[in-house]
């Protein structure tokens, strides 16, 4: 066991962790924030992805001990079921989910890309999201989610 | 339609003539003969043939809808599996008891508290309980109001209700909760409802915000792997490297030794580790797979030969349809075999279940989709009465059929057993859920079809398949207990009767045919486990349908979509493909080379909902890849609960079975399945999507449900095998649509 402080939605958190713990595990049971979730282990879906200073990373994959003096943040720092953010009120907006699960990592993503380019493009979305997989098909929403925050209006494809 | 009958006796669909469900109407007809879905594969009987929906199997007014001080609940024995499902019945139990949605507390599947409607699956749900629902929310409304009235001494015509609250012509008023006090709500529903126009409809056919998003969206403890018991320990399971192989040695005490492990289980080649953290569960199994030494397993094909595997294997041969005389000679003939591979759900989330034995009784949360069938297949397996085993549906990742669930919360039931008073959580890891998940069966179907003058005559069709419906009838169906020292075994695999169909769904084309003779060899003799997933065999079979009828359109020199039209006379299917015409402007050649147009249509299980499509892409002519640029359909699902998941659903069933159609296959090899994780069992990506999606829904106000989850699936696959022979010039059968699985 080591202690190790990982600063996460802007507060320091002091943890008692096996060093090689991943940061997906101290987040969910040692936190108890539910929004990055398992779902390879290997980086290979983002089901897990969190932002690390400003950049999307597989918190499955990411050892605690690299991260003390990082700023980690989750999905849960855009904001709340009664009062979401702006990214999340989109989400909402087009109703983009159907299971969920992928979609807290899929709000990570979007969101580092949007604060190092707010109006990207369709096609820069694709691009950029394609490290994340949904299995029921809700991409189409997700890109018109995002869309919003980007500023598109209707015509734009 | 007519079928042979008393071939095979065990298919009850024979001993009833061949019996086609009939048609129902949301209000005073109802729905009889409706048995053999993959919907009541257990413990559901019909009590009420009469009633329609699931009043049939669950008929007191009761088990659906309780009024009290403390609110309105309505109970579902239906899941939310990520379709909307539970929002589109709020709002139909809303509706008809004319209180606002937020009025309503809705509690979906629980073995202690709501009705058994066995699976939620093969897009029943609204039909099954969207109609009960519809019916018993109106009746006990109309109760209450009788209630009032008699206690006003008012003739009941001339209430009205509003927000739950009764109200007289002289300013009476009496709350829902005051006039349930004179009203016996346990009681058998009627064959006959209140009637409502649709154009009344204040909530059905209107867009109501799903219930799930906001917490799915914000870090809420959505689903079953965000559960936290107090004192909760996490376990991890050890599977064998392949079905069938023996436990030769185990090291439990080094594993026991580990930090922060607090119980190693081993019964015959079940292994299972416990842990108070999570990650140190990950470390102790880790390690247990690096002790545990098996051997033997059960022989796996190498994946070339798999079809033709298939054909020599026994099998059962079932006739789906035979009718008319096949004739003489035709002018044109399409003679070809249609191939499909084994597929995963491929669920992101891996299966997960908590499960706590505390006082005698043991619950199970689970992301199950039939409560019911589990509880019972967990009880034998502990061989616990089934009053002492409580399920409670919790959302997990979308399933797409049965993936993992059942499996995983018999895990936790094992493992939960053997510390009791302490619940336990255990959620697979992604190569468990990619090796041990139920396939979707790999399919081999033969077409031989002619016409003449224009006309369709004879269709012979033979498919071959292993079963898609491996439900949890008995404890055996459970691999868990499969593995252990007293093994359970599989009750013997029976397919789903027409018309639902099973490899067979979709099977019969709904075109206007002279003679069908069509079979299904059902193989039961397999290394793989296969099962449901969303639309069985109605994925290959519209697919070879309609490639089967686009190249006899092209050999005669006929447009496709109007041989479709000229052979079908159902006035919904041919709105469908009407719309889709007109919206993408068929008949349109592109000049660009390598650019191809596709249409299909179907209408599902040929009783339910009605889908036609059409797609637009470019196959790359020296990588062959297909890029979909334009999709376009047009759905009717009869009375639309909710436009927007509808809407949501026929999107993701189109970016769905696009990922199945082009990129899929499970990767396996005499050594074991490949397929380990996202790089073995590549899925569609962002950049594979399609550029543009058009959904157009044709509503049928006061029409009977007819579901919605599965009908894009079929169509989908054979506008885009449609699309790339129009593209290329060469008919790829094969799936998925790659240039290494099609003939050199």
């Amino acid at each position: 066991m080591s202690q190790i402080t990982l600063t996460v939605n802007g507060a320091a958190q002091v943890l008692e962790l096996e060093a090689d713990m991943p940061l997906l595990y101290a987040l969910r049971n040692h936190l108890n924030l539910n929004g990055a979730k398992y779902g390879c282990g290997l980086g290979q879906c983002g089901a897990c992805t969190v932002i690390v200073d400003d950049q999307p990373v597989f918190a499955c994959l990411t050892p605690c001990a690299g991260l003390e003096g990082k700023k980690i943040r989750t999905v849960e720092s855009l904001g709340s079921a009664e009062k979401p953010g702006p990214l999340q009120a989109a989400f909402i907006d087009k109703q983009a989910a159907q299971c969920g699960y992928c979609i807290a990592g899929m709000l990570m993503r979007a969101q580092a890309l949007l604060e190092r380019d707010p109006h990207p493009d369709e096609q820069t979305i694709r691009e950029h999201m394609a490290g994340n997989l949904c299995r029921c098909g809700t991409h189409l929403r997700i890109i018109e989610a995002i869309k919003q925050v980007a500023g598109h209006n209707g015509s734009r494809t | 339609m007519s079928e042979a009958n008393g071939l095979n006796p065990s298919r009850r669909a024979f001993l009833r003539g061949g019996a086609l469900l009939m048609a129902f109407t949301l209000m005073p007809v109802a729905r009889r003969a409706l048995a053999d879905t993959e919907v009541d594969t257990l413990g559901t009987v019909v009590l009420a043939p009469d009633l329609p929906g699931s009043l049939r199997t669950n008929p007191y007014l009761d088990a659906w809808i309780r009024i009290g001080a403390d609110g309105i609940t309505v109970y579902t024995g239906k899941v939310e599996l990520g379709t909307g499902v539970k929002t589109a019945l709020l709002q139909i139990a809303a509706e008809r008891l004319q209180v606002p949605a937020s009025a309503i507390n809705l509690l979906t599947a629980d073995t202690a508290l709501t009705p058994n409607e066995g699976y939620t699956a093969g897009s029943h749900s609204i039909f099954d309980s969207g109609t009960a629902l519809y019916n018993a929310a109106a009746q006990v409304r109309e109760m209450l109001v009788d209630a009032a009235a008699r206690s006003w001494q008012i003739d009941a015509a001339q209430l009205s209700t509003r927000d739950g609250i009764i109200e007289g012509p002289n300013g009476e008023r009496m709350a829902y909760a005051d006039a349930v006090k004179h009203v016996d709500v346990h009681q058998y529903a009627k064959a006959q409802s209140p009637a409502m126009a649709a154009a009344d409809f204040k909530l059905i056919g209107h867009n109501l915000p799903r219930l799930d998003i906001p917490a799915k969206v914000s870090g809420g403890a959505a689903f079953v792997q965000d559960m936290r018991l107090p004192g909760m320990l996490h376990a991890r399971v050890i599977r064998p490297p392949r079905p069938g192989c023996t436990l030769q040695a185990f090291d439990a005490a080094s594993i026991e030794a580990l930090n922060g492990v607090v119980k190693v289980i081993r019964d015959g080649n079940y292994l299972a580790v416990v842990a108070g953290d999570e990650w140190q569960a990950i470390k102790a199994m880790r390690a247990g797979m690096e002790s545990a030494k098996w051997s033997g397993g059960e022989a796996i094909p190498e994946a070339a030969g798999i079809h033709d595997l298939l054909k020599q294997l026994p099998s059962k041969r079932y006739p789906i349809s035979n009718n008319g005389n096949p004739g003489g000679a035709t002018e044109t003939r399409f003679k070809a075999r249609v191939t499909k591979q084994y597929l995963m759900h491929g669920s992101i989330g891996p299966s997960c279940a908590v499960a706590w034995f505390n006082d005698g009784v043991l619950t199970v949360w689970t992301h199950t989709q039939g409560v019911y069938p589990l509880r019972a297949g967990i009880a034998e397996m502990l061989r616990l009465p089934p009053d002492r085993v409580r399920c409670i549906h919790t959302e997990g990742s979308g399933c797409y059929g049965h993936n993992g669930a059942d499996d995983a919360a018999a895990d936790a039931a094992l493992i939960a057993m053997r510390l009791p008073g302490t619940p336990v959580r255990v959620q697979w890891m992604r190569e468990q859920e990619n090796l041990w998940e139920p396939y979707s069966s790999a399919m081999v179907t033969e077409v031989d079809a002619g016409l003449s003058q224009g006309r369709l005559q004879d269709w012979n069709y033979e498919l071959w398949t292993t079963p898609h419906n491996e439900r949890i009838v008995n404890a055996g169906r459970l691999l868990p207990a499969r593995l252990l020292a007293k093994p359970f075994t599989s009750a013997p695999s029976v397919p789903i009767a027409q018309p639902e169909g099973d490899g067979d769904r979709n099977a019969v084309p709904l075109y206007e045919l002279g003679a069908t003779r069509i079979n299904m060899n059902f193989v039961t003799t397999m290394p793989f486990r296969t099962s449901a997933m969303r639309s069985l065999g109605a994925h290959i079979n519209i697919f070879a349908i309609e490639a089967g009828i686009d190249e006899l359109a092209i050999k005669a020199g006929l447009d496709p979509l109007a041989l479709r039209l000229a052979h079908l006379s159902d006035p919904r299917a041919r709105a469908v493909i009407e719309r889709v015409r007109d919206e993408i402007g068929w008949p349109h050649k592109s000049s660009e080379p390598g650019a191809g147009i596709g249409f299909a249509f179907a209408r599902y299980k040929n009783i339910m909902g009605y889908c036609a499509l059409a797609v637009k892409l470019r196959v790359h002519p020296q990588t062959g890849e297909i890029r979909v640029d334009h999709v376009v359909t047009a759905v009717d699902v009869g009375q639309i609960v909710s436009p927007d998941g509808l809407r949501n659903q026929v999107e993701g069933g189109i970016v769905q079975s696009t990922s199945w159609t082009l990129y899929e296959k499970v990767a396996y090899d005499a050594g074991g399945i490949r397929s380990y994780d996202w790089s073995g069992y590549p899925i569609l990506r962002f950049t594979q999507l399609p550029k543009k999606v058009d959904v157009h829904l044709l509503d049928q106000p006061g029409e009977p449900f007819l579901g919605a989850a599965e009908i894009v699936q079929g169509p989908m696959a054979a506008a885009l095998g449609n699309a790339v022979s129009n593209a290329t010039g060469r008919r790829w059968l094969n799936l998925p649509l790659t240039r290494s699985t099609q003939p050199a």
